[in-house]
């Protein structure tokens, strides 16, 4: 009897990458937490760096002032390091096909949508939920739900890629 | 100010060393992951590759445990002499809105912040449209809350 679905159809591409992938962000997170007990997220970047910029009280909050510097260098790093990775594997240049406006559209609510609900995919995502946080397990399966709807949809639509 | 919120010049000197280099292990991951793909994240919500559980699973497992050591068996962080807590955030109705439309961005563009700067890395030009949507939608939600919670407060005062 053949089964219902395959290890092959749900995983086309393994899962050694993916999971080996993921325990390489824990360890950068859990490095960082160990050392200094902050939970790095990616997302207080946005409101951090806009503090250099605007003058708005909301932007310049202690939080975001004492941060800031070394949030800058976080992201550089991640960067950085993304580009380790992609030279050492043969994988540099590899640009999206994605069309513009889902780049542009999409980004503008993952702005507003993680610095209302307090976090990312990988402050909520990864810390929140190592954490076994309530309200981070709520906002990951809320976003989660609601992306896998949203993709679907989109695809019904025939928007491609 | 807060113990939270040293300033600049009582930082450790091995801090931003240590912050680099746990970006650099985050960034690496995200490119070995293929997160940094938004057609990898898009095909994971489209059911046709569910690679990205293993990703989410052993990068939450990994940083679980260094949450646990911490809170459970260490005193204050070397760096910054901050103890460990877990990272606690309050509920309430932001949390579900912030998710709903942090939801639907994702599932437009295939992008989160993390994913975004390694896409950068990897090459990826196209995803600073992304990067600057991010920026703009920050901005504005920044003037917007700021707006309504100067209206909350003149609408406190002129209430009999």
């Amino acid at each position: 009897m053949e089964p219902l679905v395959t290890f092959g159809e749900l995983f086309p591409y393994g899962i050694w990458r993916y999971a080996v992938g993921g325990a390489l962000i824990g360890l950068g997170t859990a490095a960082i937490y160990l050392g200094t007990a902050v939970p790095a997220g990616a997302s207080t970047f946005f409101e951090s760096t806009l503090s250099y910029v605007s003058d708005l009280p909301r932007f310049n909050r202690a939080k975001y002032v004492a941060s800031r510097d070394w949030r800058v260098a976080f992201t550089l790093s991640i960067v950085a390091g993304a580009a380790v990775y992609a030279v050492g594997f043969g994988d540099f240049g590899w640009t999206t096909r994605v069309s513009w406006w889902r780049l542009l559209g999409g980004g503008f609510l993952v702005g507003v949508g993680t610095r209302i609900g307090k976090g990312c995919t990988s402050g909520h995502g990864i810390c929140g939920v190592g954490s076994v946080a309530p309200t981070s397990l709520v906002n990951v399966a809320t976003f989660l739900g609601v992306a896998i709807v949203t993709a679907q949809i989109l695809q019904s639509l025939g928007v491609s890629p | 100010m807060s113990r939270n919120a040293e300033p600049e010049r009582d930082r450790h000197p091995l801090f931003v060393p240590l912050v680099v280099a746990g970006g650099l292990l985050f960034g690496f991951g995200l490119g070995l992951s293929r997160m940094a793909r938004p057609e990898v994240v898009l095909d994971f919500l489209q059911f046709e590759d569910f690679g990205l559980l293993f990703v989410l699973g052993t990068g939450s497992l990994v940083a679980g445990v260094a949450f646990a050591i911490g809170v459970n068996f260490l005193d204050s962080a070397p760096l910054t002499g901050r103890s460990y807590a877990r990272r606690l955030k309050s509920f309430d109705r932001n949390v579900l809105a912030g998710g709903v439309v942090f939801g639907v961005g994702w599932g437009i563009s295939g992008i989160c912040p993390g994913a975004a700067y390694a896409s950068l890395g990897i090459g990826n030009y196209p995803i600073l449209l992304a990067i600057a949507g991010m920026f703009l939608g920050a901005y504005a939600q920044g003037i917007w809350r700021t707006y309504r919670s100067e209206n909350d407060a003149t609408a406190a005062v002129n209430a009999d």
